[in-house]
């Protein structure tokens, strides 16, 4: 079913058709309609799900923690410095291997305080062992959740759905609504494999030895490290997951397509712009300038950015004669954190090719500056005839 | 020999001795009973038993005498702490030899 509604409406939706048990959500801007959604879906009885009121983010995911240990499937969202505050969870979920699935509505970290978007918050959060996918529209909103729950419980990983603040999550757009019945089909009730049981009483991430040990049983039961490798094997494996997920989805509901990247006019491009998020399909529009200027360019949006899809994206960007990354977060100290990844895959797959592009690297939006198309067109005009900076450009700065 | 084969990908435990590892290592000090204060060897009957029921270890038997599970006693002196006749000191891990030690 089509409908018009904004993007936290389309997240929620995608909880509610997802049958998740449990939610627990503490309130913040731009994410607060979301849990108001899920809150009000449950009180009304559309949901049989337990929501549970907490007095923190950190509580939020330690809720959701506890109830994916039980077995449930669970929910939860923040936004900003309400994911700063769950960060200690944040690795505590993916090292306990829960396959929770958590929207993240971006926006900027403070200090100083302010509400608006950029994508520091989930940015920050890139190493807690999460798979993090970016969405530009709302129907990816909708579908990126259905596929999440999917995908986690598939591969035991803790999901972070990462949208943007206000463009999307508070602006209006048509979208389908995929009927209940297909859903069902597409993602059966979670089973667990091991849910906490009074009858078999166990301890789950106690203190875990430096080496291996024998358990009670008298097998050789890991120690951290092999604990954290396994994570890190599976988040590497979970690509191919995803691939599955991507193509499981289409099977089921008819749409879907590259599960990592999402190129525009990149095919023949001389040179590609490359970003997540809502960003990348406002770069649509300025391609579609340039390329009637006859400057040959594309985009590509990176949908999964953990696990970076670092031979795709390599093979997508070999032999162009530009790369110019777009972000709305920043590694402080040096530059943004997608650019510093791009170039590590690029260097990877090409180094010593002859086909490596050169890669610039511009910040915008910080803080939910505006992002006017004209300076982005602009900019990436600039980025095609020669080296705009050294350094990470800001573009919009009034310095 | 490794743990690839083990059949969690997490830290799980069950009940029972040895689940977290070999804790007795971590002992610094080491309880010791004196059988002519405790009131169990006294009494030769069964009463008392408040380092049995105190210790959070579950290393402390409830027999007479009551006797230490070294090999899982982390030496924190809650018995110790704890016994009403003063039966049981710690004694610094320093003072009983290599072989002693290996015999926990």
């Amino acid at each position: 079913m089509h409908i018009i509604e904004n993007g936290n409406v389309a997240a929620a939706l995608g909880v509610k058709l997802c049958r998740a048990g449990v939610i627990a959500a503490y309130p913040i801007t731009p994410q607060t309609p979301l849990t108001e959604k899920l809150s009000e879906y449950v009180e009304s009885g559309d949901m049989k799900a337990e929501y549970i009121p907490v007095e923190s983010e950190h509580s939020a995911l330690a809720v959701c923690i506890a109830a994916s240990s039980a077995g449930a499937r669970v929910f939860t969202a923040t936004s900003a410095n309400g994911l700063l505050y769950m960060h200690e969870q944040v690795q505590w979920a993916s090292g306990a291997r829960l396959p929770i699935v958590m929207c993240v509505v971006n926006r900027a970290v403070g200090a100083p305080w302010n509400v608006w978007n950029d994508q520091q918050d989930s940015i920050s959060q890139r190493d807690t062992g999460w798979i993090q996918i970016y969405c530009s529209d709302h129907q990816q909103i909708i579908d990126t959740v259905i596929k999440a729950y999917w995908l986690a419980e598939k591969v035991s990983i803790p999901v972070m759905v990462c949208y943007d603040g206000y463009i999307l999550s508070h602006t209006y757009m048509p979208f389908d609504v995929p009927d209940q019945n297909t859903v069902d089909a597409f993602l059966p009730p979670f089973q667990p494999p091991y849910a906490l049981d009074p009858d078999e009483p166990a301890n789950l991430n106690t203190v875990t030895l430096p080496d291996v040990r024998l358990d009670v049983r008298g097998e050789l039961a890991h120690g951290y490290m092999e604990i954290r490798y396994l994570l890190q094997e599976d988040l590497r494996l979970a690509l191919s997951d995803a691939a599955e997920a991507e193509k499981r989805f289409a099977q089921y509901f008819g749409r879907g397509g590259d599960p990592y990247i999402e190129p525009y006019r990149c095919e023949d491009a001389d040179f590609i712009a490359v970003g997540l998020g809502s960003l990348t399909y406002q770069l649509r529009t300025c391609v579609d300038q340039l390329r009637q200027e006859g400057i040959c360019v594309g985009v590509m949006g990176v949908r999964y950015y953990r696990p970076f899809p670092d031979t795709i994206i390599a093979g997508a960007l070999k032999g162009k004669k530009g790369v110019i990354v777009f972000e709305k977060a920043l590694s402080y100290g040096y530059e943004g954190a997608l650019a510093s990844d791009l170039k590590s895959a690029l260097y990877e797959h090409l180094a010593g090719t002859g086909s490596l592009p050169p890669v610039q690297n511009f910040i915008a939006g910080i803080g939910g500056r505006e992002i006017r198309t004209e300076d982005l067109t602009r900019m990436l005009r600039a980025a095609t005839q020669g080296r705009v900076s050294q350094e990470p450009f800001w573009i919009g700065l009034k310095l | 020999m490794g743990t690839r084969k083990y059949r969690r990908k997490t830290s799980h435990s069950e009940h029972g001795p040895g689940d977290g590892g070999r804790t007795g290592s971590w002992r610094v000090e080491r309880p010791v009973l004196d059988p002519s204060l405790c009131i169990p060897c006294k009494r030769n009957k069964e009463a008392c038993f408040i380092c049995w029921l105190f210790c959070p270890e579950v290393v402390v038997s409830r027999t007479i005498p009551p006797t230490f599970d070294l090999e899982y006693c982390k030496g924190c002196g809650i018995c110790a702490e704890e016994c009403p006749t003063k039966a049981i000191t710690m004694v610094d891990e320093s003072k009983f030899s290599d072989r002693e030690k290996h015999q926990e």
